[in-house]
């Protein structure tokens, strides 16, 4: 124990001595675009209209999170001033938002703006522009590409390693499964999809006998179901988005198909998925997380749930808590306060993107037990961490350990 | 009357528009044209970029005015000819390495062909049938865009990232000017061309068919013809706005060209007047501005504060900015005497 | 053959949904002689009156019969303050209003009741139906209730003064005129009724795609299709287009190689379209003659 204080205070000696001759080379603050004495601007684009209306919440939590941030004196003494525009998810839009909040507004750094399409619509256009693009908000696996993306980095596990997690655990367990797929027939689904396919490796071809998408303007996905049913499929892979997931966990309790079945990271969640559909129907479902789910009454008495609640309580008292995407920008919005807050007094872009670089297991309120923000100058996957969980009773049980699957862009 | 059938004498759908009005004196002509030509000088590249945007709308507009302005067809359906446009020119530049300026034409001829073809069985249908025929289509588009069999050339799902063509000639100016400028000459040409059109014999002819079509016949005027060509030409006008928008925006993927665009385009003819050619460009202004304006005076209700916004405008002047400028005319011929 | 019969079944249980939703769509049609592209956005609404009614403590019944009468109310307040004073307006501008609607409708009711999805109770239960799992007894419920109201609505436009006069002011509006109809207040309440059949509509429909604020986008389209295909003028047309759509769009996703799966709205979508084209007033529709 006293080893390890004394190398401990080795250490912080060292860092004293470093920040000492560092601030002393450094003497003068450093400002790109965006950045003063007093306010750091951060741009920010959201579906608040438009048919993903429904993770506008995400930037109002991150809204509501600046305020809190605010209050309590802000960053190094600077103010956030988020700027965040609606796209409706329509990436012309998205380009004409980002474009405004970079000449216009004259941000520092677009932060978490939503969904693959939207991002890759503005992708090229910050990287030229060397604007960082921060923490983007879809699970799509090419945004880990430091090399070709440099201002581009990704935040969220993304969709490729949480369904090769799967995909190993389906190998292991049950290695003669007959496997029914349901995906949306988007990026997102795609993605998953081609995850769970390599995980499968040259098996993908034997095990999977049904491959089935469905379109976010179906009003239902009962038939999908009842042809899954009959493929004979003793297990199901089910990449869907809240609405559709509760549809399928409740029809297939409905029609007596009771396989294994998988659930996608993206509805996981007690209280706006499995409530919905029924408890009873959703017994045994697996699936993973790498955050603590706030309808979860496991984490009742957690200090970092009782935070959570307490800023919703004087930030955004409307929230509706059983929402996840209100979990998931508390979390991510403390990603930045972190990395703007290691950039000191040197709040340039090129800064931002250095600190956001050299994240060392970072652990955030709201994050599973043992799950770390990493990252570095060639990983630019902030999360890739998730644990598996199996739906009992009214809760999420974890098992097995803390997996990571870094899929590379 | 027999009991099975019922005769009407259907008033038309859109109301008949003298040729002359339908588009500006010369003298306001020129006080546009000059605002459009120097105001680039002035701004920043993002107001650029938005006023480029502004132009490729209008087109769009515009092209959905010949249509139903001109020849009394409707369609909820032109997002999906503006997305044959995109895709062609983003595959053709992109794939085949082409030129961007080149690509336009053959985007533009296209979709002429894809209207024509499309117009044939939308001959036999008219008012609602032929609205939701038109939106069907535009619903399918997005869906064929991503089938597995042309993923290959229209990037599937994640769509195309297209690059942005510089000056040519060592010109000392931008890329978002250029394009401005580039977009300027075409939206210019094709509204000439539109105009004389519309003034022309087939124009003649549209507006028979829309006042009364079995008059028209009656008349001898080819309906079947000039029907489909109408649903050609405005579609191909659509796909040249798509090219347009591909280059400017950089990217095109399904998403980008929902119904919700098909939407927008329509609300820009309701705005800007049915059948009143140079209301194309305020019925963009429209769609491109208040959606913005809307989000500044509330991000949750933004599409409510939207909805009532355009029932304002629509209370206000229910034939669109062609009645502001009907009334500006006749103040301004009170002025003279 | 048990996976065509099986697909078959889902598509009448889907197809239910359809065609409840293109009831609401044919009885504004009589009315007003348009589309109303807002309508399952005030189905929407109607639904969450009721849902909030029942949160509040109100029993299942009483708040259907009270979401009823305020949806009727609801839908002539909007008639008479939103759309009377368009009556004179184009058609294209009328449509533009019901646009205008939809956007506040949505968004309004997303900042209400936010976009998590709400679990809606269902009188029917849904356990199997006749020992059939592929039609539970809520979907049975909803088709029977579907079949109520078609005669319902039957009766009121072939037999009943009102409902005559109502179709005469939407089709010859001069001559219901002439024959001393009060026109403006037969299109008042065709938009009360339609509201309120809407309701009905967003009532069933929700416990099966559950309660959200983009639950009516989908419904809408396949009832504005269901319509369409059986004609806008016959209630019995609409039903019987619903539950065709439900049934065609299933068959063609599981039989048609390739392309069905990914292409079920669109193949559907281009097989009513080549009905219209054979028979412009749908399948049950009157054909109706213009002249000069």
């Amino acid at each position: 124990m006293s080893a390890i204080n004394l190398r401990l205070g080795a250490f912080a000696a060292a860092l004293a001595l470093l920040a000492a001759t560092s601030s002393g080379a450094l003497a003068q603050k450093k400002y790109d675009t965006g950045a003063s004495d007093t306010e750091i601007k951060i741009g920010n684009i959201m579906p608040y209209s438009g048919p993903a209306s429904a993770y506008g919440v995400i930037g109002k939590t991150e809204e509501a999170y600046f305020r809190k941030i605010n209050a309590e004196g802000g960053i190094n003494g600077r103010k956030i001033n988020f700027v965040s525009y609606d796209d409706a998810y329509s990436p012309p839009k998205t380009v004409e938002q980002a474009r405004k909040l970079v000449e216009s507004d004259e941000v520092l750094l677009v932060f978490n703006s939503l969904g693959t399409p939207p991002n890759t619509a503005i992708q090229k256009y910050l990287n030229s522009k060397k604007v960082p693009q921060l923490f983007v908000a879809t699970g799509a696996t090419k945004w880990n590409d430091p090399k070709d993306f440099p201002w581009t980095m990704g935040w969220q596990p993304n969709y490729q390693s949480e369904s090769q997690i799967y995909a190993k655990y389906i190998l292991k367990n049950y290695p003669n499964a007959k496997i029914g797929i349901l995906y949306q027939n988007d990026d997102y689904g795609k993605d998953y999809l081609k995850g769970f396919k390599d995980g499968l490796g040259a098996k993908a071809a034997s095990m999977i006998v049904l491959e089935e998408s469905y379109e976010v303007s179906q009003p239902t996905i009962d038939s999908h179901i009842v042809k899954l049913k009959s493929s004979g499929a003793d297990v199901f892979f089910n990449i869907t988005t809240p609405k559709f997931a509760a549809q399928a966990i409740k029809k297939n309790m409905e029609i007596g198909w009771k396989p294994l079945h998988f659930l996608n990271n993206v509805s996981a969640s007690i209280g706006s998925v499995m409530k919905p559909a029924g408890f009873e129907n959703a017994q045994d479902i697996i699936s993973s997380q790498y955050f603590k789910d706030p309808t979860d009454a496991q984490w009742k008495n957690d200090a970092a749930m009782k935070a959570w609640n307490e800023f919703l309580d004087k930030y955004y008292p409307e929230a509706n808590r059983a929402d996840a995407s209100v979990m998931y920008a508390y979390i991510v919005s403390q990603g930045l306060v972190h990395v703007l807050k290691a950039c000191g007094d040197d709040l340039t872009r090129a800064n931002v993107m250095k600190q956001a670089a050299s994240i060392k297991d970072l652990e955030l309120n709201g994050l599973l037990p043992g799950v770390k923000v990493n990252t570095s100058a060639t990983d630019f996957a902030p999360l890739s961490q998730l644990q598996l969980i199996r739906f009992k009773g009214e809760n999420w049980e974890r098992f097995g350990e803390i997996l990571s699957g870094d899929v590379g862009g | 009357m027999s009991a099975v059938e019922e005769v009407v004498t259907e008033a038309p759908a859109v109301e008949a528009v003298p040729k002359r009005a339908m588009t500006l004196g010369l003298g306001t002509s020129l006080v546009v044209l000059g605002a459009l030509v120097l105001a680039p000088l002035f701004v920043k590249n993002f107001i650029i970029f938005q006023m480029t945007m502004l132009l490729i709308y209008g087109l769009a507009v515009l092209a959905l005015n010949i249509l139903t302005g001109g020849s009394g067809q409707f369609s909820l359906g032109q997002s999906a000819f503006y997305a044959v446009g995109a895709y062609t020119s983003a595959i053709l530049m992109e794939h085949a390495g082409m030129n961007y300026a080149l690509t336009l034409p053959i985007a533009g001829l296209i979709c002429f062909a894809f209207g024509f073809a499309f117009g044939q069985p939308a001959l036999r249908l008219s008012g609602i049938y032929l609205a939701l025929a038109t939106f069907a289509l535009a619903v399918a588009m997005p869906q064929l865009l991503k089938l597995h069999f042309v993923e290959h050339w229209t990037g599937g799902v994640q769509g195309l990232v297209v690059t942005k063509p510089d000056a040519p000639f060592g010109l000392p100016m931008g890329q978002d000017m250029w394009l401005y400028y580039f977009t300027l000459v075409i939206t210019i040409g094709i509204y000439i061309a539109s105009v004389n059109l519309l003034r022309s014999r087939s124009g003649r002819a549209f507006m028979a068919i829309r006042d009364n079509e079995i008059a028209a016949s009656a008349m001898g005027v080819d309906v079947a013809l000039y029907k489909t060509l109408a649903f050609g030409v405005s579609a191909g006008i659509t796909g040249v706005a798509g090219g347009l928008g591909a280059i400017a925006v950089q990217f095109v993927a399904p998403d980008s060209y929902t119904i919700t665009l098909a939407i927008s385009l329509f609300l820009g003819m309701v705005v800007g007047g049915v059948g009143w050619l140079p209301g194309s460009i305020v019925g963009a202004a429209f769609i491109i501005f208040v959606p913005n304006i809307a989000e500044s005076i509330s991000k949750g209700l933004s599409g409510a504060v939207f909805g009532v916004l355009l029932f304002i405008v629509i209370f206000l002047v229910p034939h669109g900015a062609r009645q502001i400028a009907i009334v500006a005319q006749q103040v301004l011929s009170k002025f003279k005497k | 053959m048990e996976l065509f019969t099986n697909q078959v079944l889902a598509g009448i249980a889907t197809g239910a949904i359809y065609a409840c939703m293109a009831l609401a769509v044919v009885m504004i049609y009589q009315a007003i002689d348009h589309l109303n592209f807002a309508q399952g956005e005030m189905a929407m609404f109607s639904t969450f009156i009721s849902w909030q009614l029942m949160q509040w403590g109100i029993a299942y019944w009483w708040a259907f019969l009270l979401t009823l009468v305020i949806s009727f109310v609801g839908g002539i307040v909007i008639e008479r303050l939103l759309f009377k004073p368009l009556a004179k307006a184009p058609v294209l501008t009328n449509v533009a209003g019901f646009i205008a609607l939809f956007a506040v409708v949505n968004s309004v009711a997303g900042l209400i009741w936010d976009f998590t999805i709400k679990q809606y109770p269902t009188p029917f239960g849904s356990s199997p139906f006749l020992g059939s799992q592929l039609i539970s007894t809520h979907q049975a419920g909803m088709i029977g209730v579907t079949l109520l109201l078609l005669v319902a609505l039957y009766v009121f436009f072939q037999f009943t003064r009102i409902g005559l006069a109502m179709r005469a002011a939407a089709s010859l509006p001069e001559s219901a005129r002439l024959v001393g109809i009060n026109t403006s207040w037969m299109i008042a309440l065709g938009w009360g009724m339609a509201s309120a059949i809407g309701a009905i509509a967003g009532i069933l429909i929700a416990p099966v795609v559950f309660l959200e604020p983009n639950m009516m986008g989908g419904v809408l389209i396949y009832g504005f299709a269901a319509a369409v295909l059986g004609g806008l003028t016959s209630p019995l047309g609409a039903v019987l287009g619903g539950f065709l759509v439900g049934i065609f769009e299933n068959l063609a996703g599981t039989y048609i190689p390739g392309v069905g799966n990914e292409l079920k709205l669109p193949i559907a979508l281009a097989l009513i379209i080549t009905v219209l084209v054979v028979k412009p007033a749908g399948l049950l529709g009157r054909p109706i003659v213009k002249r000069v």
